[in-house]
């Protein structure tokens, strides 16, 4: 099997290591990686800022770059949404291009989303023994890909305990440019969910944007707290070690 | 009402500074409605009530005209006595010409959001007229001088502790009263304002249009007081509030209920059916409703916004709202807050008035599972910001710097450009950035650096 990675523009310019482990893991896994060098945003950003226009610049690039694939895997929910949901979304209204971006949507997986659906898998290895692991929940994964459970059956299979957090599935208060449009109001969800978190080992979360944004609060407050792309720690699990590289 | 939706961003920022009491009183309360309303949800099959209200409320928009005709005829049939109203200005006329013909000088109110919309209490009260809230939360507003902060808790953002002081100052209630004792100090003011008034104003949860029935959910018992103690009840009823038919009811009662409180039915239903017979012991001599458009019926011919009208104010979706609990709904500047207000106000009141209110949301989508009538929120705040673009009423550096990135992520090579110069700055410079967007984000967020190489320049080395 040959999937197109989308690494996105988060992940490829902040968590470089995010795509390294998605590819690594994928190949563990039996799957032959391509990485189309053209790809860029996929214009989320635009798209929730209202810009619509300039998001369907950003979707027909896109849209270009992974037509030939047969699978598009994405290291994040948010941007697998915008691909899934908000595509065909942007051209309701003009049936050669929804078409185009309804094939694209069909066969986009966020990367837990694929291992599970698509592949089957539910068991990467043991490498994640006695590690408690709180899941951050990106709230479009959750809520319009519906990904809830995939990525905690992949964490707790490989020996990982998920913490039972109460704020698991609130907002982290990303939201995009709403982080900057409404800085002191992010914030303060951040504060929120953070202050609900039990004691653990590592944060995870599909969501790269999420976790610029709590890492980056978690920085500024000194919370002794370590925080990791799902991709990585899903090739941690991987391998039937525990790496020790918190 | 003044709306000052425009100040949004502001007054959020204010309030999370200088009142971070009220983020602690809304968070508190409002993850305890909404996990009560999570528990009665699970309690029947939500997904089929929810599709079954949605499906009712929709066929009643499409419809309206034949049955707010119907309701008329109804409500006539019951001896109730009908008026229409455009706009709040004719709203407050009729409200005005009863107060006057009928020479009421006290009016006792039951909690209704619409009333607030059409500023029914500083209207009486230039009329010399003495306006009494009986519902307790909107009570202790009301001796505040504050509009409701949330559309079923109107008091939601005060604490314990403050109501006591206030209470103390204008009651002598001692400093550390239970909640009872301050209940009970105002049930007995209330009781007296029920004896006194001439006039019990209203609004309405339901109108069934079959029987011309006023539906009216409550826990307190002071609205079926304020519509059945005074010779005069007028009802306020927005035309978006009609279901067809007496059983539909059934449904709509109990679903509002466990999405508003999570409770099975509010403590106390009233259907009033009109005004009292010659058989009946109580109720009152006349009954007005006062059907209200105010901006109404352009939402419900904006083919993108109209399913905003399916709502049925139970606030389960500021509940939902992790934006709405860190401000309370004053921040919003208008009387409907939350994340349905931030959908609602632009269509009643204009994009231009309220254009921050749709980016007062994350785009979280909670709202939107937690509505009982399945309004699309968060696909509709997008529809309003997209509006926002078209109708170049965002911010012009904003909309020059996403062309820029649009032009740039639409071309590999400036993509790449972009990337290397991020790698080029100095260590550090983006914690002491003068961009103002990076500079927002790295003022509450430290330690954003990029990865040593990019993703990319890995890939092309060979992972």
């Amino acid at each position: 099997m040959r999937v197109a990675l989308f690494v996105t523009c988060l992940a490829d310019q902040f968590f470089a290591e995010a795509g390294v482990a998605a590819v690594k893991l994928l190949r563990h896994l039996g799957v032959e990686v391509d990485f189309p060098p053209a790809q860029t945003c996929c214009g989320q950003p635009a798209y929730n800022a209202g810009y619509w226009s300039e998001a369907r610049q950003m979707a027909e690039h896109t849209l270009g770059v992974f037509e030939d694939a047969d699978y598009v895997v994405l290291p994040s929910g948010s941007c697998t949404t915008m691909l899934r949901a908000f595509y065909p979304e942007l051209y309701r209204d003009n049936p050669r291009m929804f078409a185009r971006a309804s094939s694209l949507s069909g066969k986009s997986y966020e990367l837990a989303e694929f291992i599970v659906r698509v592949l089957g898998i539910t068991r990467l290895g043991q490498g994640l023994a006695g590690q408690r692991i709180a899941y951050h929940h990106g709230c479009h994964a959750l809520r319009e890909l519906g990904l809830k459970d995939e990525p905690i059956a992949l964490l707790r299979s490989a020996g990982a305990e998920i913490v039972d957090w109460p704020a698991a599935t609130e907002c982290c208060g990303f939201g995009g440019l709403f982080s900057v449009k409404l800085p002191e109001v992010s914030l303060g969800m951040a504060d929120r969910k953070l202050s609900t978190l039990p004691e653990i080992d590592v944060l995870t979360s599909a969501d790269g944007g999420c976790l610029l944004h709590l890492s980056g609060r978690i920085h500024n407050r000194g919370l002794p707290l370590c925080v990791k792309p799902l991709a990585a720690v899903l090739w941690e699990a991987a391998q039937n070690r525990r790496t020790q590289d918190a | 009402m003044q709306v000052r939706s425009n100040e949004y961003p502001k007054e959020a920022a204010r309030v999370i500074r200088e009142e971070p009491q009220v983020r602690e009183s809304v968070t508190g309360a409002t993850l305890s409605f909404d996990a009560k309303r999570r528990a009665a949800y699970a309690e029947v099959d939500s997904e089929q009530w929810r599709h079954f209200a949605e499906g009712v409320k929709n066929h009643v928009l499409m419809n309206l005209e034949h049955y707010l005709e119907q309701a008329e005829a109804a409500l006539k049939r019951n001896g109730v006595q009908v008026h229409w109203a455009e706009d709040a200005e004719e709203a407050q006329r009729i409200v005005a010409t009863l107060v006057r013909e009928r020479g009421v000088k006290r009016v006792v109110k039951a909690k209704s959001m619409l009333s607030e919309e059409l500023g029914i209490n500083p209207l009486l009260e230039s009329l010399g007229v003495s306006v009494l809230e009986t519902d307790l939360g909107e009570y202790i507003i009301q001796l505040l001088e504050q509009p409701p902060s949330h559309i079923v808790g109107p008091a939601i953002h005060l604490g314990l502790e403050q109501i006591r002081r206030l209470f103390h100052e204008r009651f002598g209630t001692p400093l550390d009263a239970a909640p009872d004792a301050l209940a009970a100090a105002a049930r007995k003011l209330l009781r007296q304002g029920f004896l006194e008034a001439e006039m019990g104003i209203s609004g309405a949860n339901f109108m069934v249009a079959e029987t011309g029935t006023i539906a009216l959910i409550e826990n307190e018992g002071n609205i079926r007081l304020s519509t059945s103690a005074p010779r005069l009840h007028v009802a306020l009823v927005g035309i978006e509030k009609l279901l067809p038919r007496f059983s539909d009811l059934a449904v709509f009662l109990s679903l509002t209920a466990r999405a508003a409180t999570g409770q099975r039915l509010g403590t106390f239903v009233s259907l009033i059916q009109g005004p009292r017979r010659s058989s009946e012991p109580d109720g009152p001599e006349e009954v007005h409703v006062v059907f209200v458009d105010n901006g109404r019926s352009s939402v419900l011919a904006d083919e993108e916004a109209w399913e905003t009208l399916r709502c049925v104010r139970c606030g389960a979706c500021l509940n939902a709202c992790p934006v709405y609990r860190q401000t309370g709904g004053h921040a919003y500047g208008y009387v409907y807050s939350g994340p349905i207000g931030a959908v609602l106000s632009p269509g009643l009141v204009g994009l231009e008035n309220t254009k921050p209110l749709p980016y007062a949301s994350s785009l979280c989508g909670a709202c939107y599972e937690a509505c009982p009538v399945k309004i699309p929120i968060p696909k509709l705040l997008l529809t309003w910001r997209h509006r926002a673009v078209e109708e170049g009423l965002t911010p012009r550096f904003e909309k020059a710097a996403i062309q820029g990135y649009a032009l740039a992520m639409t071309r590999p090579w400036a993509y790449r450009l972009a990337a290397k110069a991020l790698r080029l700055l100095p260590e550090k410079a983006l914690d002491n950035t003068v961009v103002p967007v990076l500079k927002a984000w790295v003022e509450g967020r430290a330690g954003l650096k990029p990865s040593p190489r990019s993703f990319r320049e890995l890939w092309e080395e060979g992972i």
